[in-house]
């Protein structure tokens, strides 16, 4: 499968997700370690993919999103942004929304 | 010229901001001494009152692309508004610790 289509596959079928360095227990890079503890204290399952493991998503991700940076957060098939935004949005209480109302969609 | 100042130039050229503040953390990272890998940029323009957070994000991205593309390895974004910036006292977020994720 190309590349891209693996993104979209991953951005398709992970309502929730996150690109990072490492994983959320073991994280290497600090702003990924920030954006995933902020992810996991909104309470809802969500997914990862580790970009060091991925070299072929790391070198392909930031041209299909536009975005040169990691880590990433995708919510429903839309970039949310990277650790600044995360944290931000953290701070104004709207992760914790946008993250629940992604949740709520699929409890139904 | 520096990167460091390159990032003040292009981001001064592309916002006119009212506040600029480009620091260069590469110290606090797993790099050579010296290195113009890591910066943090705070900048306070009112051309971002239109714009929500990932907007004003893609557009320092875009000022910044080729430094992006060929020197900068983390930048970490803090944007605002005249207003934005007054409600917080001037003060923007601190940068995350090194966890050595630059050599990988």
């Amino acid at each position: 499968m190309e590349t891209v289509e693996k993104i979209q596959q991953q951005i398709s079928e992970n309502p929730i997700l996150l690109y990072m360095k490492g994983s959320p227990k073991l994280p290497n890079c600090g702003f990924s370690a920030q954006a995933s503890q902020a992810l996991m204290t909104c309470g809802e399952e969500f997914a990862y993919v580790d970009i060091l493991q991925n070299p072929d998503i790391r070198a392909e991700l930031p041209k299909y999103a536009d975005w040169p940076t990691f880590p990433q957060l995708w919510v429903d098939g839309e970039l949310v942004g990277g650790c600044d935004i995360i944290m931000e949005m953290v701070q104004q209480g709207e992760l914790q929304t946008i993250i629940k109302e992604s949740a709520a969609k699929r409890a139904k | 010229m520096t990167v460091q100042q390159i990032i003040e130039q292009k981001l001064q050229a592309g916002f006119s901001p009212s506040h600029l503040d480009v620091s260069n953390e590469s110290f606090m990272h797993n790099v050579p001494e010296g290195s113009e890998s890591h910066f943090k940029v705070v900048i306070v323009s009112d051309e971002f009152a239109t714009k929500r957070l990932i907007g004003r994000h893609r557009a320092v991205n875009a000022v910044l692309a080729d430094e992006l593309a060929n020197h900068i390895h983390a930048l970490a974004i803090h944007t605002y508004t005249e207003q934005e910036w007054t409600k917080l006292q001037e003060q923007s977020p601190d940068s995350p610790n090194c966890m050595g994720g630059s050599k990988l």
